[in-house]
């Protein structure tokens, strides 16, 4: 254990002995199980080889770039700590199967559009009958009722409906995105809590729980302050570049070095003076127009450019270990490369290197939080296709080995 | 869901700080749990960020303030008043703070206490300030948002606090779970940058596997070529912009199928869109020059319609895509007044259609059962209750 983690001798995970078991793909429900796994819970990501998650058929990166359900590393990153199985759905005994598992779980993840398990035989009726006292996290793109219940969307347009994108970018120009699928984050951090707060409740008066997660509506809750703003004061927000309502100046410089930046911020008029000391009491920054917020506002950017002219003369690591210095909020705007190696993350253990038997050793992501008296994963990357079939339904759903054999020859576990 | 879980929130004098803090309890509170903001006398520093309703700056109008903390109930303790804030902590399950306040190895061992700061409490940036920028700076996902060539660009509302607030309270309820069997409290110590991190793990995995090093294209996509191709995601429209991609797999080529189709039938020339076997089609393979000559022929065509000309024909259509909305339009949209989403909340005199509860649990959405609190609303009610606990009185829950 590295001297970040004050996890002692005989801690263990909070949620050993807590089985999920997990249908869907993509991001938005698996890196629930992800978390799950990643503090105890035994999680079986149930699929199939008929309809194969897209993160082992679609999405690059693949192992040497060369496509393939095991040589997919965005299908490893996301179903790391897990056991898998696969199961034709389309079959009724493999339904049947699946019943037999999930009545030995105490969460259910799912996460394909609404309706879509039900036309299955996994209807919500169908698992609570099965299993009462089961949690049911259901998350998928608008949530199970409404008009737009059916309509499938993926994260990175959800992104935009929900108003982020509005939001990120110059004023004059087209927005840009925010990376990847940024909202179906959102849902997995809420889909989470969800599953906890249940479990809590669960330990304490028995009851089951069915969570209906709108991935939009959960996003949403980022957005609050901009839509109570529109709600208020009939004010649309827009996006304001690296502008802050607060902080002045507020901004990302360039360095010396090719594509290279820095973040920093004055949030008060004592922060100002000692920028104008670390940057060496220039003589445009004795203005004393300057010395109070509103004055530095209305000269935004040209204090920028004014910077910009110091900071181009910097390497990035000197002019940040400058700015720090003088006590000034102020840090590299880091790619995600240098990430594996920032001494900070090094510090938490913010990855974990896992063998993986087809890509070879892959980095795997630490939950954001240490907890002091826990262990934390994850310790091994996602399965491959159908790795843990026989040894989950042998032993524990109970099936033995003639059962077994008959099951996969009808291609019961496709 | 949590009834019984008493929070308590010390949001200390710094915005990003009090901003995350908030947030956390704020999900908590949604969630049942009965959560004390303890301000000092100058109340908690999110009072004072603007906007304000009305646009009447006032410790109790600030829309961020709002958002963060309604649900919760309110005291103002004076620094030199040991006792109140002794008595509040001894009743506390859970205390959220943005600085090592309550030190852990000192605390009560059932107390759980949610340290959340910039970097983490320990390591070589443990007390490095920052605020929303550079956490996400330091994150790699300021790194991929902007237009290539310019600086890097944050989301203009602060994202970094909600993130870190959220795996906060995730963090919180396994170690409530955990105290269940070990009958001990302990620290969770949440970081803003790595909570971040988790922002963009498509990024992580390329540059991991591939040794591809992901950055700011604007508008565009990547990580959906093994060609090194990007796709454009955000277009002008006839009032505003959509959010729409050619993409592969079974639901991309029938989104491809349908927007040819649809050209067709409002009278586009979409001779190249046509030409697509789309039961073939696979975006991994694309050449640039391919994309760019197909995404010529989407432009054109998405110039012409409007935003709600366009939620409204992939919604028949069950094709991927969406408006890129603005909050007039997320008022407007059918699927959340559906659903029940917003909920009337009268703040200080204003009635507010506030967004509801992140989930429906059971079929019910968490409402909204109390405003924010004014400065030191539940002093006397909060310190009454904890006075009248008698000291070393096992908690119930």
């Amino acid at each position: 254990m590295n001297s970040s983690s004050g996890a002692s001798a005989g801690s263990r995970a909070p949620l050993q002995g807590t089985r999920v078991v997990e249908l869907g793909w993509a991001a938005a429900g698996p890196l629930v199980g992800t978390y799950l796994a990643m503090h105890g819970a035994d999680v079986i990501h149930l699929e199939s080889s008929t309809a194969l998650d897209p993160f082992r058929s679609t999405y690059p990166p693949f192992k040497d770039n060369m496509p393939g359900p095991d040589r997919a590393a965005m299908f490893s990153f996301y179903n790391a700590g897990k056991r898998g199985v696969t199961l034709d759905l389309k079959q009724p005994a493999a339904v049947a199967l699946a019943l037999r598992l999930i009545a030995m779980a105490d969460v259910v993840i799912e996460s394909f559009p609404a309706g879509t398990l039900a036309r299955r035989g996994l209807g919500l009726d169908v698992l609570r009958a099965t299993r009462p006292e089961l949690v049911i996290l259901s998350s998928c793109n608008q949530g199970q009722t409404g008009p737009h219940a059916q309509h499938p969307g993926y994260g990175s347009q959800l992104t935009a409906l929900a108003g982020f994108t509005q939001l990120l970018g110059d004023p004059e120009r087209t927005p840009v995105i925010l990376y990847g699928p940024y909202i179906d984050y959102i849902a997995v951090g809420y889909g989470v809590v969800a599953i906890l707060a249940a479990l809590d409740r669960r330990a304490r008066t028995g009851e089951g729980c069915v969570i209906d997660l709108s991935q939009y509506e959960a996003g949403l809750q980022f957005m609050a302050p901009a839509l109570l703003e529109y709600e208020a004061n009939g004010t649309v927000p827009t996006r304001a570049g690296n502008r802050d309502r607060v902080a002045v100046p507020h901004g990302v410089y360039p360095t010396s070095e090719p594509d290279s930046w820095i973040a920093l911020s004055v949030w008060d008029d004592a922060e100002w003076v000692r920028l104008r000391e670390a940057l060496g009491d220039p003589e445009w920054s004795r203005d004393a127009d300057l010395a109070v917020a509103d004055g530095r506002r209305g000269r935004e950017p040209w204090i920028d450019e004014r910077i910009a002219e110091w900071s181009r003369r910097q390497p990035r690591a000197g002019a940040v270990a400058r700015l720090r210095s003088h006590g000034l909020r102020a840090a590299p705007v880091e790619t995600v490369g240098e990430l594996f190696d920032d001494p900070q993350l090094v510090h938490r253990r913010a990855w974990r290197t896992a063998s993986h038997p087809v890509i070879g050793d892959v980095r795997l992501m630490a939950a954001p939080f240490l907890l002091s008296d826990a262990d934390q994963g994850p310790d091994r990357p996602g399965p491959t296709l159908g790795r843990h079939t026989e040894e989950v339904f042998r032993g524990i759903v109970g099936l033995d080995a003639d059962e077994y054999r008959a099951l996969e020859a009808a291609g019961v576990f496709k | 869901m949590l009834g019984g879980l008493r929070v308590v929130e010390i949001p200390g004098n710094d915005i990003w700080g009090a901003a995350a803090v908030g947030h956390c309890g704020r999900i908590l509170a949604d969630l049942g749990a009965d959560v004390v903001k303890a301000e000092p006398p100058a109340g908690d520093p999110v009072r004072s960020v603007p906007p304000f309703v009305g646009e009447r700056a006032d410790p109790d109008r600030g829309l961020l303030w709002i958002a963060l903390n309604a649900n919760k109930r309110g005291v103002v303790l004076e620094p030199a008043d040991e006792v109140a804030r002794a008595r509040l902590l001894s009743d506390a399950d859970v205390v959220l703070q943005p600085t090592l306040v309550v030190d852990p190895a000192a605390a009560d061992p059932r107390l759980i206490l949610v340290t959340l700061t910039p970097y983490g409490t320990s390591g070589p940036l443990a007390r490095t300030p920052a605020s929303d920028l550079e956490v996400t700076a330091s994150s790699g996902s300021l790194w991929l948002a902007g237009e290539p060539g310019g600086a890097p660009v944050r989301t203009t509302l602060p994202q970094s606090p909600f993130w870190t607030g959220m795996y906060a309270a995730a963090g919180a309820l396994l170690a409530v779970i955990a105290r269940r069997s070990t009958g001990r409290g302990q620290h969770v110590d949440v970081s803003g940058q790595q909570s971040m991190v988790t922002v963009h793990p498509p990024a992580a995995v390329f540059a991991d596997v591939a040794r591809e090093e992901h950055m700011r294209l604007g508008p565009n996509l990547l990580g959906r070529s093994i060609v090194g191709a990007r796709f454009r995601n955000i277009w002008p429209c006839a009032d505003g912009h959509v959010s729409f991609a050619i993409q592969g797999g079974p639901i991309g080529r029938h989104t491809g199928r349908m927007l040819a189709a649809w050209m067709v039938e409002r009278g586009m020339d979409a001779p190249r869109l046509r030409a697509v076997d789309w039961e073939t089609f696979d975006n991994r393979t694309l050449s640039q020059a391919d994309v760019d000559l197909l995404e010529a022929e989407v432009g054109a065509f998405l110039n012409t319609l409007t935003k709600r000309e366009f939620f409204e024909g992939v919604i028949v259509r069950n094709m991927l895509g969406y408006p890129v909305a603005d909050a007039a339009d997320i008022y407007a949209d059918e699927q959340l007044l559906a659903r029940a989403f917003w909920q009337d909340v009268s703040i200080d005199g204003t009635t507010l259609s506030f967004p509801g509860g992140f989930a429906l649990f059971d079929g019910e959405r968490p409402g909204i059962r109390r405003p924010p609190p004014t400065l030191g609303e539940h002093t006397a009610a909060v310190l009454n209750e904890v006075r009248s606990v008698p000291a070393g009185t096992a908690r119930t829950r």
